[in-house]
């Protein structure tokens, strides 16, 4: 196996070929924000929260591959400044009132304002009118809190097998819709799985009767499942 | 050495960061050592006064009354702490600004859904005029320190206050800073104790 040779926060580190920066990171104990990204879905890079300093250039973590001689940077000041302004214009792009939603406590956004300091907004919010759809006989999907990270698109698809799920529209605009934009109840290829109210990081998808902070995400679930198909082990 | 003049004021919020406040419990007779509570819902002073040294405000601007008044408070106190989600971001107090404006919602909640149906309040009346959008403090005046939560925590309120009143730099982000209620317990990492294995690293 080719082994990469590349500088990490000024420490010297080996790789794996083929491994990408947010892997070879966290193997050597340095954590790196995420929210798009779910071990064991294809990386999009959409969220840009895992943003490095590549030689001086900003690269997503998730999808760079290692390479040799390279100069990584994980937590510069600009790094650190871009991260936060991300996660504040998130929240300001659709309407999260943490203290009402369904994942409060149990939010991976939420978890990342406080890992990254935001302790306000400096933007202004849009305040979009979103929709709630609730026609699903088990699950939710409140517009409101999605973040369009894409992991049910990607959980549904490459998991399940299913594609219910995908995006549509620009902009504003933009939602993660189920079967050609039909109510998620009459989506006829949903298989009621779940497995994308497991892998949202927010209140977007969510179990229908789950009161505030009992909207468990199960990623955990998600890992087994992965590692029952990928490496042959069942977890009991 | 004068006695600090300390404030708090509640403008668009339920009064849950005021009774958080008041669950510093014990500690509120040491701050009673050190402070004079010069304006509050909490004593019975009807004015807002000059000379505050350090005020929370309760809740985001949802009438010309709020407006006013926060313009007073700002340029009568020296530090102003927004308090609490609402303060801060406009929290369940701006959800009304999505569907459009105040007419909508007074026509919605006075006549559509009423039953039997009632009259809007004209300006005229006792209850102040709503603003068109409810916003938060810092998008009207300066704001020198954020207690985001819905309510903030007595003992992160404590902390804050403490190094406030000491006149010492503060970083809350050491203690669990968090939008929305208390939740689940936090690890080091600042995550949720539930499964999020995609933000720690494997």
């Amino acid at each position: 196996m080719a082994v990469k040779t590349l500088s990490l926060d000024g420490q010297l580190i080996s790789a794996r070929d083929g491994q990408t920066l947010l892997e070879a990171a966290r193997e050597s104990g340095v954590s790196i924000p995420t929210l798009c990204h779910l071990d064991g879905l294809d990386p999009v890079g959409a969220c840009r929260l895992c943003l490095v300093e590549v030689n001086g250039r900003l690269m997503p973590s998730c999808l760079t591959r290692v390479a040799e001689e390279m100069e990584v940077w994980t937590q510069t000041e600009r790094l650190q400044r871009y991260r936060k302004q991300i996660v504040e214009l998130l929240f300001a792009e659709r309407n999260h009132i943490c203290s009402v939603c369904v994942a409060n406590g149990n939010c991976e956004l939420q978890d990342l304002a406080m890992r990254l300091g935001v302790d306000h907004l400096r933007y202004a919010p849009q305040e979009p009118q979103c929709e709630v759809d609730l026609s699903h006989e088990r699950y939710g999907l409140d517009h409101n809190r999605c973040v369009l990270c894409t992991r049910c698109v990607r959980v549904c698809d490459e998991i399940e097998g299913a594609h219910t799920w995908d995006v549509a529209g620009r902009g504003t605009n933009c939602r993660v819709i189920t079967d050609l934009h039909q109510p998620w109840g009459s989506a006829s290829t949903c298989t009621s799985c779940g497995k994308c109210v497991m892998a949202c990081p927010t209140g977007a998808l969510f179990h229908r009767g789950a009161s505030v902070s009992e909207n468990v995400h199960d990623r955990e679930t998600l890992h087994a499942l992965i590692l029952a198909r990928e490496e042959k082990q069942w977890l009991v | 050495m004068a006695r600090l003049r300390l404030a708090t004021v509640w403008l668009g919020g339920c009064s849950g960061c005021h009774m958080s406040f008041l669950d510093m419990d014990e500690y509120l007779l040491e701050l009673a050592e050190i402070v004079d509570v010069v304006f509050s819902p909490l004593v019975d002073s009807k004015t807002y006064p000059e000379g505050v040294d350090v005020v929370l405000v309760e809740g985001a601007i949802c009438n010309v009354e709020h407006m006013e008044m926060i313009h007073r408070v700002r340029s009568n106190s020296r530090v102003l702490i927004s308090f609490g989600d609402c303060a801060v971001t406009g929290n369940v107090s701006a959800i009304r600004n999505v569907l459009g404006g105040a007419l909508p919602v007074l026509k919605c909640s006075y006549e559509e859904r009423s039953d039997p149906a009632g009259m809007i309040p004209s300006p005229n009346d006792i209850v102040p005029q709503l603003l068109d959008r409810v916003v938060p403090v810092h998008a009207v005046v300066k704001v020198d320190l954020f207690l985001p939560g819905c309510p903030p925590s007595g003992p992160m309120i404590r902390t804050a206050l403490e190094k406030v009143l000491a006149g010492e730099t503060i970083d809350l982000m050491e203690h669990h800073l968090s939008f929305g209620g208390y939740g689940r317990p936090r690890n080091s990492e600042g995550s949720s104790t539930a499964s999020s294995s995609s933000t720690a690293p494997s």
